[in-house]
């Protein structure tokens, strides 16, 4: 990195400076829709960052950490909606949805200490389905989850008086409730990634790592291999349970079909294809993988462009192009696009 | 009695439609260690291309037997599914063999995106029902009813793994597969083109799919561009259940799996004293799964105290 010479707080003025400004940037230059995608895309680096810790730090494949993001999703709309008549405010909401998540983060975790590699994938990817099943079918005998319709009418964030929801005007600045939304998210990001930094610095992160690399000779050097899993899990679950509450005031309507296994494959193709246990390539592969979706829409335009008319509905192509270039990345670069300095060793060495 | 033996029959004939497409899954694996993500897609693809050729002939020669309009659709299935299968190792994995080894499984996914998305614009996003040219056949047995169609699938499938399991265990491919899976390195230098018999392994894979394909699309008289993924999906965890790697495994798992679903189906509300409905029947799976892999972390029939990192 070539910052050396210029003093941090230039670098950090700048950045802090754009990133206070990118909405009306967004807003100004393509249109308000892409000010609610980088909402989405804000959303999806927390749950990156969560997953990362499982899988990127702990080296635990978790196919089904989509359940945690569900489960926090949930919690906020049964306190937070007239499904249940309750209308908790969401600093009350979201811990209570992030703790059960954790909860069942090492429910999870438990009975699958053994396990290893591919069978660990497989019995987290069947907790994903049950939960995302229960989720779809729990409207009858006792109606807890109101089936596939899912819960509507969730209470958007709300600050005091103001609703994050609404525009509003604040210093001579109109705000809608997308920009007023990308605020509080990136709040939340920054509060994360600064909890994921100060982690992987840490013994726990530096025990994570022992154990993604050998569990064997991790607990041999006196690492409680048992406890930090469990940890690892449930940090990561509480992630995805605080990601899910902002998610489910966002939307203000959830329903079992957002969480489903696809979804869980995504966030791990945002941190593979980012660069594993690596937090700004987490970051980067989370916003890529939001955005990129979206951009292909324009092949529409595209094909006008070059054929003078549409052959493909861009709608049906988009994704036939996102898995194209899933593999293209892949191939060209194989740990991931920005991998942390170990991985670029450990792939140096392994290709020699 | 009538109604277990239904469930029982149902679940055999489901179970070896898994199992012949975890075959596949665990061919592989056993190999080179991946998740073939793509393979229930592969399995899609052969059930479409199946259904396209036996509705031309269908339509176009009315009067061909029906098992004839049949061989044909699976004459151009099954060389479809091995070029597909060859192909995708060849351009998704081979580059990627002594890649970290989560990078394998982000291409696997990205092929299955790709061939969904293809399939769905080939043959669109609409249910495609089996054109009625398949014997109708209905016996009884003690009370429950057997089909044509389930009689084939089961046939054929007994078939099918015994001619496998010759092959695997007497031929000179099938010996070089298993040196193969044993240590790669070693079994190069025992001169085994190494890259031939991952290659040969993709191909019988994809082989055994594209029948799957056909028989799972048959069973239920509809095909579609998504149903790869439940299948494989499905398939995945029947090859774990019994578990991954071993060719016995996979037979087992997927008819236990099969058998689990169906009696899951069909018992799961006397059993919850009516609170879960039959729509519980994916949760009920997944939770032996569960409970079989906690108690024997590598599967049924899986090698104990060998590590899969």
């Amino acid at each position: 990195m070539p910052e050396g010479k210029r003093p941090r707080w230039l670098v950090f003025g700048l950045l802090a400076l754009g990133l206070a400004l990118l909405p009306f940037l967004v807003d100004a230059g393509l249109g308000r829709s892409w000010v609610r995608l980088i909402d989405l895309a804000l959303l999806y680096v927390m749950l990156a960052l969560g997953l990362n810790i499982v899988v990127g730090y702990a080296g635990l494949l978790d196919l089904g950490y989509v359940a945690f993001y569900a489960l926090g999703a949930y919690v906020y709309a049964w306190l937070a909606s007239p499904h249940f008549g309750l209308h908790l405010p969401f600093w009350a909401a979201l811990p209570l949805g992030a703790a059960l998540a954790a909860l069942f983060g090492v429910l999870l975790g438990t009975p699958t200490l053994r396990l290893r590699g591919d069978y660990l994938a497989i019995v987290t990817l069947g907790f994903g389905e049950i939960i995302r099943i229960f989720m779809n079918n729990l409207n009858a005998p006792v109606n807890i989850t109101n089936g596939p319709q899912g819960i509507n009418l969730i209470d958007p964030v709300r600050v005091g008086d103001m609703s994050l929801s609404q525009t509003q005007t604040l210093f001579g600045i109109t705000f809608t409730g997308a920009h007023l939304t990308y605020y509080l998210f990136l709040l939340f990001t920054l509060a994360l990634i600064f909890i994921s930094m100060r982690l992987e610095d840490s013994r726990i992160g530096r025990a994570w790592v022992a154990i993604r690399e050998d569990e064997t000779a991790a607990a041999a050097t006196g690492i409680n291999t048992r406890n930090l899993k469990l940890l690892a899990f449930a940090m990561g679950a509480t992630f995805g349970g605080l990601a899910g509450g902002l998610f489910a005031s966002f939307q203000g309507f959830i329903s079992p079909e957002s969480f489903n296994l696809m979804e869980s494959i995504m966030i791990l193709c945002m941190i593979v294809l980012g660069g594993m246990g690596h937090i700004p390539g987490v970051i980067f592969g989370a916003v890529l993988l939001t955005l990129l979706p979206e951009a292909l829409r324009y092949t529409g335009d595209w094909q006008r462009n070059l054929f003078g008319q549409i052959y493909i509905d861009p709608a049906d192509l988009r994704m036939l192009l996102f898995g194209l270039a899933l593999v293209a990345v892949m191939l060209y670069r194989p740990a991931g696009l920005m991998p942390s300095a170990r991985r670029r060793r450990e792939f140096a060495d392994a290709a020699e | 009695m009538d109604i277990f033996l239904q469930q029982l029959i149902n679940g055999l004939v489901l179970g070896s439609v898994y199992a012949l497409v975890a075959l596949g899954y665990t061919m592989v694996y056993g190999i080179i260690e991946l998740i073939n993500f793509a393979h229930g897609e592969v399995t899609m693809m052969g059930a479409l291309v199946a259904l396209s050729v036996i509705g031309a002939l269908a339509l176009g020669m009315p009067g061909l037997p029906g098992v004839l309009i049949l061989a044909a659709g699976l004459a151009l299935a099954i060389p479809v599914c091995v070029a597909l299968g060859l192909l995708i190792e060849r351009v998704a994995y081979r580059p990627l063999r002594n890649a970290p080894r989560l990078a394998p499984l982000i291409t696997a996914i990205g092929v299955s995106i790709v061939l969904q998305n293809l399939a769905m614009l080939i043959w669109g996003k609409q249910y495609i029902s089996f054109p009625p040219v398949l014997p109708q056949g209905r016996y009884e047995i003690l009370g429950a009813h057997i089909t044509d169609v389930q009689i084939a699938i089961l046939v054929l499938t007994v078939l099918i793994m015994l001619g496998l399991i010759l092959m695997v265990q007497r031929t000179r491919l099938g010996r070089a597969m298993r040196a193969t899976a044993q240590s790669r390195q070693v079994a190069s230098l025992m001169g085994v083109d190494v890259n031939r018999v991952i290659a040969s392994t993709f191909a019988i894979g994809s082989a055994l799919a594209a029948v799957a394909g056909v028989m799972v699309s048959a069973y239920y008289g509809l095909a579609h561009y998504y149903m790869g993924f439940m299948l494989g999906l499905k398939a995945f965890s029947a090859a774990v259940l019994g578990g991954i790697g071993n060719l016995g495994g996979a037979m087992l798992g997927g008819l236990l799996l099969g058998l689990i679903e169906s009696f899951g189906a069909g018992y799961i509300g006397d059993l919850t004293g009516g609170f879960l409905g039959s729509h519980y029947q994916d949760v009920f799976a997944f939770f032996v799964l569960i409970a079989v892999l906690v108690f024997r972390p590598s599967g049924l029939l899986g090698a104990r105290g060998i590590e899969r990192a």
